[in-house]
């Protein structure tokens, strides 16, 4: 798997035991988009999802120990980076992501020239998410807060149905968050002025095993997240100011203050 | 005080003779010994001076010396978990590294060997 044409795109599929879903994703997103390499990235499974996902089709990158989502997302994008993919667009290994919106978000990448493009749970109502209405509180708060950070609104700020192009790729595969990465990668996106667009997307229910993200981790969930917004947007004040003392320092004037 | 300073001190030295057994074991690495170590000779030493510890508690206005003893102590022992919180996060980015490139040059690997083959 050699990225030889330009704009080529490849799919990353992180998963952690998901045998009996990930089959169904592979061959789906075969499917709709045909000919376009899918890169499962098994997070150390205990399970049979590695050999479910090859008799699938799909390539395993198999983590030699379990990393979290984060990590396994990580090593996709440094993958996809060495191999010189230009675009890659992330899928869960649950079966809740739609490969038939696959087209659509990178259509988006290309037009909008964004880095980074979401596919958003519009069109559905909160009460009808899997997750039900924990999930639609949290994504509301982490709305709130992102507004300010971002400096426009995020729909679904939660969502893992994620498109990336190169300069991300670039910029992921040396900084990106591990625990719990969809809303700090955001931050890290907005410490490089680089821009992200959103796409309405059709979400389902998992089509089997458990969500990583219970109701008794969600508060945990909120306060990793937010101190991990928090560190972000420090190191990125901490680079700012450090970029402009050195400006200072090469023009000879002082910082005034 | 006395017996406090005495059960201080009796720990301190538990805590060296402990360290240092478990280097000689190879249990812990001699450069991550050096905190544990300087520690509890800074602990078992501030046991044995009750004018020091006298003098730190008036230092600090406290009531009693057996809360400047508990204070010292507690605040000794913050700095060595936080300088081993320190070890511990470099450790865990390290490896992750290195479990993300072992897990593509494997890939690239297997990658090769199926081409050639």
């Amino acid at each position: 798997m050699q990225a030889h044409e330009p704009g080529s795109l490849l799919v990353i599929v992180p998963a952690y035991n998901e045998q009996g879903a990930v089959g169904e994703v592979v061959r789906e997103v075969a499917r709709h988009v045909p000919g376009v390499p899918v890169l499962v990235i098994d997070d150390c499974s205990k399970d049979s999802t590695v050999a479910v996902a090859r008799a699938a089709g799909a390539r395993i990158l198999p983590l030699p120990h379990h990393l979290g989502l984060g990590g396994a997302v990580q090593a996709g994008y440094k993958l996809a980076f060495a191999l010189g993919f230009e675009y890659v667009i992330r899928v869960d290994g649950d079966g809740q992501h739609d490969a038939r919106d696959i087209p659509r978000i990178l259509d988006k990448l290309k037009e909008s020239g964004a880095e980074m493009v979401i596919g958003a749970r519009m069109d559905v109502e909160p009460d009808e998410w899997h997750t039900g209405r924990l999930r639609a509180l949290g994504t509301r708060f982490f709305r709130m807060v992102l507004r300010p950070i971002l400096g426009k609104s995020v729909h679904d700020p939660t969502s893992g149905f994620v498109g990336v192009n190169r300069r991300a790729l670039s910029l992921f595969s040396s900084s990106f968050p591990l625990e719990y990465p969809e809303i700090e990668a955001l931050v890290v996106l907005q410490r490089r002025r680089f821009r992200f667009e959103e796409v309405p997307c059709r979400m389902r229910p998992r089509k089997a095993g458990r969500s990583s993200i219970t109701a008794l981790k969600s508060l945990s969930y909120i306060a990793h997240v937010l101190l991990g917004v928090f560190v972000n947007i420090l190191r990125y004040d901490g680079r700012w100011r450090r970029r402009r003392q050195s400006r200072s320092a090469r023009s000879g004037t002082g910082d005034g203050g | 005080m006395d017996r406090l300073l005495l059960v201080s001190a009796g720990v301190s030295l538990l805590l060296l003779v402990m360290v240092l057994i478990s280097v000689r074991r190879s249990h812990i690495r001699v450069e991550y010994s050096v905190t544990w170590l300087l520690a509890a000779a800074v602990m078992l030493a501030l046991s044995l001076a009750r004018p020091v510890v006298e003098y730190i508690r008036g230092l600090l206005g406290l009531p009693d010396t057996p809360l400047a003893v508990f204070l010292l102590g507690s605040a000794l022992f913050l700095i060595v978990f936080f300088r081993f919180t320190l070890i511990i996060s470099r450790l865990r980015d390290d490896n992750i590294a290195l479990a993300q490139r072992m897990a593509i040059l494997e890939y690239r690997l297997h990658a090769l060997t199926h081409h050639e083959s």
